[in-house]
């Protein structure tokens, strides 16, 4: 009850923040959506199927290219087209990436799925004529609901009407993650974590769940990745580079990967003391790493378990 | 093609570090390219405080391998760091690193700044080499020799001393090599240590000929990881093998068709991954 409700007034107040916070503070939360999306995904990866991807990243930056192709090179602006796109883009290229990676655990996965991602990253990097290269393209104000607002600036559109676009995007990606962990299909990778060979032994594919599991993770990293470059209005390679999907994790670890909502928190967490951090000193990355390695030693289970220490992902 | 062995010899030390490190310890570690960098830019400072010192040029080898050495140091408190989660998930270690890597970069930036550092020509003393309408750097043949050295080195140091027994030991069984009176931490410090020097060395040798630049710490890891993969983890002549293969491949990559030279490079490692998961040289684990 207290958790619900709690929920309800973060839910108010993430809505509230347009009327309260200013363009800055507004705009700042535009990624913030779009790294939540992504990271549940992740978090399904990792919190609950055990599996640490080091390469999510690459369906963000999918998910991205998409949006910069469809709405630059297409002339295809409605964000929901675009959307079903992203999500058949990444899905076609989780089927066989996730084929090969989910073959292995541990360390090999995490190794894999950063190679995947690196050969993205240098196909986006060298093919310049198909990516823009370095500079990558492009992605031009989309149409909401068929709706252009032509009436509105470009901050006035981005912390209006995709504001709550996004809001609503990450309402509806939450509340279908929260299905998919609870379904019995959750409680496969839960037990796939907890024991792989129990697991097999009383008849579910391990390997099988995985892939599925890879796939979601991979829709969820693509929507993720087109709301992230919409405001940003570019897709750029180092979307892809590893450390990007580094950041994704060091998010996921922050708020907690053990809980459902440890992610978002940590997409929170991470947007605004970058923001912080960076406004007081060049040096954000030391004081990023040394914040990671604190964590890591000290508090695996993030801010969420500091919060709410019964909260661990299903129990 | 000489260009690739070049390459290949400093990848193959950064390699080495990684595979000896996770040989011993399973501890992936990301932040073997960023002692790379720091060595390079150490290596630097070291060869030019020297000079102002009064040392003789064709002494540029030793007080890079010197400041290399010396550099190894830091690889002592990085593994006392290490220390607080040797018993935690082989996922977490390799965050660790990865924290690692962020604070190792905005070091560099702190002491050296953002802007490349070069040595000149001064890796021409040693002069050059004609062979066939080439001209060949001796500096480079040097380097390539250093690495070759340090091959034979660590080969020995592992296959015939006691210390390198018990290091191959305990990378055998941790637990049977405790259980025989084997101070574990004592080892884990040594390894990591040696680990670290064969990256700081790395780099050192590597800036004469090309630059200090601080993406090169993150650039690197990312062909370290494609050798060990190559070459299997754990495993040191596959380091010595998969770093020869990418940096042939690459610097073959780039005198043909520029565009996919790291392609090239992830569609090996894929299909090494996915047709021999062990590596070449790899004991099947999983």
């Amino acid at each position: 009850m207290i958790r619900r409700a709690a929920l309800v007034v973060v839910l108010l107040g993430i809505a509230g923040v347009p009327f309260m916070g200013g363009d800055y503070y507004t705009t700042l939360m535009l990624p913030f959506f779009g790294y939540s999306i992504a990271l549940l995904g992740l978090n399904l990866l990792f919190g609950y199927t055990g599996l640490l991807s080091f390469g999510h990243a690459l369906f963000v930056a999918l998910g991205a290219y998409t949006a910069a192709y469809m709405t630059s090179v297409f002339g295809i602006l409605h964000v929901e087209v675009i959307l079903l796109v992203s999500v058949a883009v990444a899905l076609v290229v989780a089927v066989p990436v996730g084929l090969l990676c989910v073959r292995y655990v541990k360390i090999y996965f995490g190794m894999l799925t950063l190679a995947f991602g690196m050969l993205f990253y240098s196909f986006l990097y060298k093919f310049y004529h198909l990516t823009g290269g370095d500079e990558g393209i492009r992605v031009l104000r989309p149409m909401l609901l068929g709706q252009s607002f032509p009436a509105l600036g470009k901050v006035e559109f981005l912390t209006g009407p995709y504001y709550y676009y996004s809001l609503a995007l990450l309402v509806a990606a939450a509340v279908v993650m929260w299905r998919v962990v609870g379904s019995p299909f959750g409680l496969c990778l839960r037990s796939i974590r907890e024991n792989p060979e129990k697991a097999e032994s009383v008849g579910v594919s391990a390997r099988r769940y995985r892939f599925y599991a890879f796939l979601i993770a991979s829709i969820f990293g693509g929507v993720g990745g087109t709301l992230l470059a919409i405001p940003t209005g570019l897709a750029d390679p180092l979307l892809a580079y590893w450390t990007h999907s580094g950041n994704l994790v060091f998010m996921m670890l922050l708020g907690g990967f053990a809980n459902f909502f440890g992610p978002i928190l940590g997409s929170f967490g991470f947007i605004f003391l970058q923001d912080q951090v960076i406004s007081l000193t060049q040096y954000w990355r030391l004081v990023f790493g040394t914040i990671l390695a604190v964590i890591v030693i000290f508090f695996p289970h993030g801010l969420m378990g500091v919060f709410d220490p019964r909260a661990r992902a299903g129990g | 093609m000489l260009g690739g062995v070049f390459h290949a010899a400093t990848l193959f030390l950064v390699a080495a570090g990684l595979q000896l490190v996770f040989g011993v310890q399973r501890i992936v570690n990301l932040a073997c390219g960023s002692f790379y960098a720091l060595g390079a830019y150490f290596g630097f400072s070291v060869v030019t405080w020297a000079l102002k010192g009064g040392m003789p040029q064709p002494l540029l080898l030793v007080a890079l391998i010197l400041g290399g050495l010396l550099l190894a140091a830091i690889g002592l408190v990085v593994e006392r760091l290490l220390r607080f989660i040797y018993d935690r998930d082989e996922s977490f270690q390799m965050l660790l690193t990865f924290a690692l890597v962020l604070i190792f970069e905005d070091v560099i930036r702190f002491f050296w700044g953002t802007a490349p550092y070069q040595l000149g020509n001064l890796y021409l003393v040693y002069g050059r080499l004609q062979v066939g309408g080439l001209t060949i750097p001796v500096y480079n043949l040097l380097v390539i020799a250093a690495a070759a050295g340090i091959a034979v080195l660590m080969g020995w140091f592992l296959a015939r001393t006691r210390a390198g027994r018990i290091v191959r030991a305990t990378a055998e069984n941790r637990a049977m090599s405790e259980a025989l009176g084997v101070d574990m931490r004592r080892v884990y410090a040594r390894v990591f240590t040696i680990g670290t020097a064969l990256g700081t060395v790395g780099g050192a040798l590597v800036v004469p000929a090309t630059a200090a630049m601080h993406e090169m710490g993150i650039d690197l890891i990312v062909e370290a990881f494609a050798v060990v993969v190559i070459g299997g983890l754990g495993s040191m002549r596959g380091a010595f093998v998969g770093a020869l293969t990418v940096g042939v491949l690459k610097a073959v990559a780039i005198a043909t068709y520029p565009e996919i030279e790291m392609l090239a490079i992830y569609v090996i490692v894929i299909a090494v991954l996915v047709l021999r998961p062990a590596g070449l040289f790899g004991r099947a684990t999983a």
